[in-house]
């Protein structure tokens, strides 16, 4: 089963023939992946590699059978194809681009909301399934297939924790990279409850970072609604303070947003959480045993 | 981007909310001249992106323009807070009936906007929070609907009757100040009810979405106003998220969870292991990005040694590599530069390193060997 993706995924990449767009389509497909579509207006009738490319999402959708949309463009277009996809009726959409105003994001969110669409990112590395889909830009061969779900505001920490748990034999169900930026899809909460349902995951890790209060949620959510173990990791514990967004933020917030203070927040909650990347993987590891 | 009041001022007035009458001086002279034309009953505000200027001296209220042209002097020698101050703010004194707060921020929790006014102001809102959370009235903004007329009556519902019209009608403003310039915060403390019955704002505290700025080239452009530590400017202009700290290990990563979990990594790692910076180069990193940032890092005296923690998605670890050897062409390192590549074509990043052969590059296999290695050769050791 894993969550959000896997061998069934019928992924359509929006912005395929751009640099990056190529790149990523074409190594996850060769993860395996059903990339069976890309989009880019006004290139319809081309092909990438043999993955046809349409002008609209609609078309990807009613030639292809595409349910899932990895979204390369460019900041200023992103929102666009966001709402482009979900009214195609495409059920995951993953953005892994960065950049896009908060404002924007906002709109969008209050948009999807009403819609079946669910949305990972954006600013993000996209979400693997090892051994059965890659929908991003997670490098494949540092993932293994296993029975730890993962779940992580950041890219390329993501990747440290996942090699770490490779390298000790420990594999993965799903990976979500739920991206860094202030106002996004998929979150802690959401991609908790879906391990927390998922037969095939029999441990979370989380990886958070300081700022914002989605940690403290998550350690809330944990204590009430999560069975299953889960192991924290929190970047940041020498960082300087960062800007607040002025009085009003820290209102908002009811917390210093401190890495000490997440990792307080999630120690509450029964969640064990490393000092290091390997530290992590080795809680895993005993949690497990 | 944080704006100085006056630039948040002039957003303002573009919606129509009552201000002060007020004029910007950069010498004590344009001081004196600014408070002779509005009366001589002035305040003079130094312009700066920190708070607390109230209580740190950084506004004076005088009663002459001689008077205006010292304090403007004394400001701008003096600077603030340890920021060069360029330029002040010089307003005309008003009848204050009663002082106000409103805000409207980005709540990332919400995914939304949250409105806050409370009918206590001109004084530490989190002390209004924590002492008197009645006088604060919240309403999230739907981002596609905007701040509703029923929100604006009802966020100012509880100040007293004369005042409310025109609140209302300011936090209306203020959103559409906030919806024009892409804003995450639009924070006015105070706002005041004058004894002639007008609301007006007597600070501005503005935030612009740097994410936003493609969009308002006119607000980009201010960028340009505030100052900025030199190695601060390079980076930036090179597209690199880079912050200098005090430390001896001078730090590149990609992705700001990795770059903070290498900072994290390499304070655990000795006791003098402390960062000289933060420096995340973000997704897909070129040669050219690499070479810059090498050159950043090493412009710093106090950097000892260097870790490259690098772990490839979107970034390829064969430009990565290239592009360390770019540098090394083009400034000649006294330190050394423990690399660590991982993911993305890592395998052929790290054959390029290891051709070229270079004697000031480290080779280290994990992230944690190679924190425990930079902070090690920091303080002079092997490891």
């Amino acid at each position: 089963m894993a969550i959000l993706v896997d061998e069934g995924s019928k992924v359509v990449v929006a912005g395929i023939t751009g640099s990056e767009g190529t790149f990523h389509a074409l190594r996850d497909r060769a993860y395996g992946t059903q990339v069976v579509a890309g989009v880019t207006p006004g290139k319809g009738g081309q092909d990438v590699e043999g993955i046809p490319v349409f002008d609209t999402v609609a078309d990807a959708v009613e030639r292809t059978g595409a349910d899932t949309s990895l979204i390369f463009v460019p900041a200023p277009f992103a929102p666009e194809a966001i709402y482009e996809a979900a009214d195609a009726g495409i059920g995951l959409i993953v953005c892994i681009t960065e950049g896009i105003p908060a404002r924007d994001m906002s709109q969008v969110t209050a948009y999807l909301r009403g819609t079946g669409a669910s949305l990972v990112g954006p600013n993000c590395p996209g979400v693997i399934s090892p051994g059965r889909s890659n929908v991003g830009i997670i490098p494949g061969e540092i993932c293994a297939p296993g029975r730890v779900g993962l779940v992580s505001r950041s890219g390329t920490l993501t990747y440290q924790i996942v090699h770490e748990l490779t390298q000790r034999g420990i594999g993965q169900s799903t990976c979500v990279g739920m991206g860094g930026d202030p106002v996004h899809g998929i979150g802690f909460l959401e991609a908790l409850e879906r391990f927390e349902a998922d037969p095939e995951t029999d441990l979370v890790v989380m990886i958070g970072e300081i700022g914002g209060d989605d940690e403290e949620r998550a350690a809330a959510f944990i204590a009430e609604h999560v069975s299953k173990p889960v192991v924290g990791y929190i970047a940041g514990f020498t960082a300087p303070p960062g800007k607040r967004m002025g009085h009003a933020g820290a209102i908002i917030t009811g917390s210093a947003g401190t890495a000490q203070a997440k990792a307080e927040a999630l120690e509450a909650a029964a969640t064990r959480v490393g000092r290091t990347p390997s530290e992590v993987a080795e809680l895993v590891r005993d949690a497990l045993s | 981007m944080d704006l100085y009041e006056h630039q948040g001022k002039d957003l303002f007035e573009r919606r129509g909310i009552p201000l002060p009458e007020r004029a910007v001086a950069t010498t004590p002279q344009e001081a004196a001249a600014a408070a002779e034309r509005l009366g001589g009953d002035v305040a003079v505000k130094v312009q700066v992106q920190t708070g607390g200027r109230g209580k740190g001296g950084g506004v004076a209220l005088v009663h002459s323009p001689d008077e205006a042209e010292r304090e403007a002097s004394r400001m701008l020698e003096e600077g603030f807070k340890g920021a060069p101050v360029t330029r002040v703010l010089v307003e005309r004194l008003v009848d204050i009936e009663a002082q106000y707060y409103a805000a409207i921020s980005l709540d990332r929790s919400a995914g939304t906007y949250l409105a806050l006014v409370s009918n206590e102001g001109g004084v530490e809102i989190e002390e209004v929070a924590r002492t008197k959370p009645d006088a604060i009235r919240r309403s999230h903004v739907d981002a596609v609907r905007g701040l509703r007329p029923y929100q604006a009556r009802r966020l100012t519902g509880h100040l007293p009757t004369q005042a409310r019209d025109g609140a209302a009608d300011l936090i209306s403003k203020a959103y559409a100040v906030l919806a024009d310039a892409d804003a995450t915060l639009v924070e006015i403390n105070p706002f005041v009810l004058l004894r002639d019955g007008t609301v007006m704002a007597l600070d501005a505290k503005v935030t612009i979405d740097d994410n936003a700025l493609f969009r308002h080239p006119d607000l980009a452009e201010l960028a340009d106003t505030f100052p900025i530590d030199p190695i601060e400017k390079r980076a930036r202009a090179a597209g690199l998220q880079y912050l200098k700290l005090d430390g001896e290990v001078g730090i590149i990563g990609n992705g700001a969870g990795l770059v903070m979990a290498t900072l994290d990594l390499v304070k655990q790692a000795g006791e003098r292991g402390e960062a000289a910076n933060f420096l995340d180069v973000g997704g897909g990193a070129s040669a050219e990005v690499m070479a810059t940032s090498l050159e950043v890092i090493l412009s710093d005296p106090n950097v000892k040694s260097v870790l490259v923690n690098i772990f490839g998605g979107i970034t390829r670890c064969d430009l990565v590599a290239l592009g360390i050897l770019e540098a090394l062409e083009r400034v000649t390192p006294q330190v050394p530069i423990v690399v660590r590549l991982d993911g993305t074509n890592a395998e052929e990043g790290r054959r390029i390193l290891a051709e070229a052969n270079h004697p000031r590059i480290v080779p280290a296999e994990t992230m944690l060997d190679a924190a425990e290695l930079a902070a090690a050769l920091a303080r002079g050791g092997t490891g």
